[in-house]
């Protein structure tokens, strides 16, 4: 155990086809679904909701307010309606970090596929009793002055983090702020740089 | 239950092991679990909660050797066995048609497709708020303390947070609750809040200092807890 990367058992691929297609048989799965799944995940790119949001709020103080207080109305604005978001602020004296240590909740919606290390042990195990030294393996080094904020998903409210504007942005407009915008800055696993993320 | 699925706090696993660029998914088959979770549980042949607890039923060790898609293949495949949609048998039959023939689709074990064509797929889990029926018992800045509780069936309630003193941070109305959707009980809508924890309470001197921990817990794990201790 302890790591990261599962094996898969050799019968798993036959299982899944085999329910796959008792499920087609029935009426429950359809045809088209799989490549749709596909073609949603994979195809269709472009800035995820929840990046574009957070650039919106950084440029309209009033949007911001609107995705603290109303995150629903706010991502109204992309197309969405989500009942369950809530959107956590980082600032100065706080670092916000999203967890789920019962299952692997996530804020799909907003940030599309969780990356394997969330779902897996490590993160779901160690976050909520050593944030610091987590987010210490990710570069981040929260100084023991800044809050550190976990917010464990264990109802259907999903969680999203509002990450600090970087210092030196101040004249970028939403369309250049976007590509800055990272998935692990939204899960608070990092924080936003001018320079492009590695 | 006390199971392999509540991480929360364990020792041992390691760092945190990162793959750069990562794919949505890494096997076509992943994609299709995904498919057949969604297809199913938006077709309501089961909820989320009887779900999730077909996941956690997972034996341990397979557990924790897999991955999060095997997870759901193996709660998925539990709860539709339960519920009567698929036999033991009709799965192991088709799985050892597929076993032999690691190239056929699944089309080719498809006798006949039905004659009333499947839903399409619902992309979000439905929605969990429902109307409230009572005030809820707590306020905003009310100190509680978590119920020391071990159902063996399923909760919410993380086990690292039982027995343990917090602050209401905020109310979240009223929504399913877990512990009886997932057993046949109905939906017995409760007060959901955000409950927030002070590292220490959770962990003693082991905590990180100036931490607070936030989990969102449903009125039945809480009663009311002394502010002085």
């Amino acid at each position: 155990m302890g790591k990261n990367h599962p094996n898969v058992d050799k019968y798993v691929v036959s299982r899944v086809r085999a329910l796959e297609s008792i499920l087609l048989e029935k009426g429950i799965l359809p045809p088209d679904a799989v490549d749709r799944v596909i073609q949603r995940y994979e195809a269709d790119t472009g800035p995820m909701v929840g990046v574009r949001a957070v650039a919106r709020a950084w440029v309209d103080p009033d949007y911001k307010r609107r995705l603290l207080e109303e995150p629903r109305a706010a991502l109204r604005d992309f197309g969405l309606d989500l009942d369950m978001l809530r959107v956590v602020e980082n600032t100065p004296a706080v670092h916000n970090v999203v967890v789920c240590t019962l299952c692997s909740c996530y804020p799909w919606a907003v940030l599309g596929l969780p990356p394997t290390w969330y779902k897996m042990p490590a993160y779901r195990s160690r976050t909520v009793a050593e944030p610091r030294k987590v987010l210490a393996e990710f570069g981040l080094a929260i100084p023991e002055s800044r809050e550190i904020r976990v917010w464990d998903s264990s109802a259907e409210l999903r969680y999203m983090v509002l990450p600090e504007r970087p210092a030196g942005s101040e004249a970028m407009g939403e369309a250049e702020l976007i590509p800055l915008i990272t998935r692990d800055a939204l899960i608070g696993v990092a924080d936003v740089r001018l320079s492009s993320p590695a | 239950m006390d199971g392999v699925h509540d991480l929360g706090g364990m020792h041992g696993f390691g760092p945190v092991d990162r793959e750069a660029n990562e794919p949505p998914f890494h096997e076509s088959w992943e994609a299709a679990v995904y498919a057949i979770m969604r297809a199913s549980l938006g077709t309501g042949q089961y909820n989320l909660d009887e779900f999730r607890h077909g996941v956690e039923r997972m034996d341990p060790a397979h557990y924790l050797r897999s991955g999060y898609y095997e997870h759901w293949l193996d709660g998925i495949a539990r709860v539709l066995v339960e519920k009567g949609v698929v036999s033991d048998q009709e799965l192991a039959a088709r799985t050892a048609f597929f076993a032999e023939r690691p190239e056929a689709p699944a089309s080719a074990a498809v006798r006949a497709m039905p004659a009333t064509p499947a839903p399409r797929l619902h992309w979000f889990a439905p929605e969990s708020e429902r109307p409230a029926t009572r005030p809820p018992r707590f306020a905003v800045g009310d100190t509680v303390r978590t119920r020391n509780i071990h159902p063996t069936g399923h909760t919410r309630l993380p086990r690292y947070a039982r027995g343990k003193r917090g602050v209401i941070h905020r109310q979240h109305g009223t929504h399913v609750f877990p512990d009886s959707n997932a057993h046949g009980g109905g939906e017995q809508p409760q007060a959901l809040y955000s409950v927030r924890f002070d590292a220490r309470e959770l962990w003693g001197p082991a905590a990180e200092p100036n931490q607070h921990v936030y989990i969102d817990l449903w009125e039945p794990y809480l009663e009311p807890g002394d502010p002085r201790g």
